[in-house]
């Protein structure tokens, strides 16, 4: 299945793109999957303590079944005012 | 109810349905409290004192700097040096002298959050850090008040309302963002830079949230969060749900009263930056009678204005990469604009094991001011 990840603020900034796509062969996928193939190829993630992870505009959570064609947004928290 | 000036002043909110004299007179007699007068808090507080809101609070200890000026736009070039609250104050009381203005002239903190907050209906953050805004979230939902949220980053913005007493299944800002970044991760608009425009969109969907929840019309953005991205215009919005293992909101809470965010905020194997301060003149001592590296981490552009004789410039978004070409026992100062982003760029050194660094209080600022 392939799913897109898109990179807001910090994110974007962190993994210098917008946008990847990952493909994973197994069938069942999480977010938690995704977020650690992430975290494994970019490491300066790590540095993030919390980011919000969003699956197709909702709320997704670690244990969140991801299917063909969805699109997980990556979301730091921006501090400016 | 109404003076024949304040008719004819609101005669388009009165015509309103969803307004009306009614709605007009719910806004007369409510309050909020604007913390930070700067980019967010400009355009939504003179829409707010437009409204004909009844009091309005502002919190700011800060003075108009020329760099405020492309998108505070409640501060103009001749209040450069003043007080954001004198300026402010002015613009509103020129704008609309129906409202109530109170100024907090002070920093807010765990000390003062409740008593200050806790005599307004709707909070309203306009700060530009992470350690203010977590003590915000947490004071909120300690007192049971909406916070109208929003942030800004160079394009993008978020804007959101925390209200669990108005929906009690609607989360606070720890149900997804539990723990602040460090402070060197996270550049604020000093170091990132920031369209201009950016508050003032962001700060006016607060303010119309605001609004909204005083008149009760409308869907408000409870737990709904807003982004805004001004290079692809584009608004999207998740939906967060509350989370019962939030550390302030949730089932057991470990956040109960506030506390210290700044040490909160910073990282935990590091001392407080505030013990590695030097007073401009303990710098100019130490400069006279010893041979100490001396960095200028801001910008290109700012060290070429002015800066310290004898310093070495190294952006603090370029330091890490040039730690390695540092003597971790040399005796190190780091200087910035006012004192924040030479603490970020003690806390990168000390996490890479130099040990004898210390930054400059109040900055480049402080130093010409004491010359």
């Amino acid at each position: 299945m392939t799913i897109t990840l898109r990179f807001f603020a910090l994110g974007r900034e962190l993994v210098g793109a917008s946008e990847l796509r990952y493909v994973f062969d197994h069938p069942t996928v999480t977010v938690s999957d995704v977020v650690q193939r992430l975290k494994s190829e970019y490491a300066v993630l790590e540095q993030l303590p919390s980011f919000l992870v969003a699956v197709n505009s909702e709320y997704g959570m670690n244990d969140t079944a991801l299917y063909d064609g969805d699109e997980l947004a990556i979301i730091p928290p921006v501090s400016g005012g | 109810m109404f003076s024949t000036e304040e008719y004819e002043r609101y005669s388009r909110h009165l015509l309103l349905p969803e307004v009306g004299e009614a709605g007009q007179n719910k806004l007369k007699n409510a309050s909020v409290c604007i913390v930070g007068a700067g980019g967010l808090g400009s355009p939504a507080l003179y829409y707010l004192a437009a409204a004909g809101i009844g009091r309005l609070g502002i919190v700011d200890f800060d003075t108009v700097d020329r760099t405020n000026l492309h998108r505070q736009i409640l501060h103009a070039t001749p209040d450069i040096g003043r007080p954001k609250l004198d300026s402010a104050h002015e613009k509103l009381a020129a704008m609309n002298p129906n409202v109530r203005l109170e100024l907090h002239r002070t920093r807010i903190t765990s000390q003062n959050a409740f008593e200050i907050l806790g005599g307004y209906d709707i909070i309203l953050d306009g700060t530009d850090n992470f350690a203010t805004r977590y003590l915000l979230n947490d004071a909120c939902v300690l007192l049971h008040k909406p916070l109208v949220y929003g942030s800004i980053f160079r394009f993008e913005g978020q804007v959101t309302v925390f209200d669990a007493a108005r929906d009690p299944k609607s989360p606070c800002y720890r149900c997804f963002y539990p723990t602040p970044p460090p402070p060197e991760l996270i550049p604020n608009c000093a170091e990132a830079g920031v369209l201009g425009v950016l508050p003032g969109i962001i700060g006016s969907l607060q303010a119309a949230e605001a609004l909204k929840l005083i008149l009760g019309i409308g869907q408000p953005l409870i737990g709904r969060f807003m982004l805004f991205d001004a290079l692809a215009m584009r608004f999207s919005e998740i939906r967060i749900p509350k989370n019962k293992n939030c550390p302030v909101c949730g089932e057991h809470p470990t956040v109960t009263e506030l506390i210290d965010y700044d040490e909160f905020c910073t990282p935990q194997s590091s001392s407080p930056s505030h013990i590695h301060e030097l007073e401009p003149a303990e710098l100019r001592e130490l400069l006279a009678t010893r041979t100490i590296l001396l960095i200028d981490v801001r910008e290109p552009w700012e060290h070429a204005q002015s800066h310290i004789e004898g310093s070495r410039l190294i952006p603090l978004g370029t330091l890490a990469e040039h730690t390695h070409a540092l003597d971790a026992s040399q005796e190190i100062v780091l200087y910035c604009a006012s004192g924040g982003r030479s603490a970020k760029a003690l806390h990168l050194l000390n996490e890479r094991g130099f040990s004898n660094v210390k930054h400059l209080r109040g900055g480049i600022r402080a130093w010409f001011n004491q010359a």
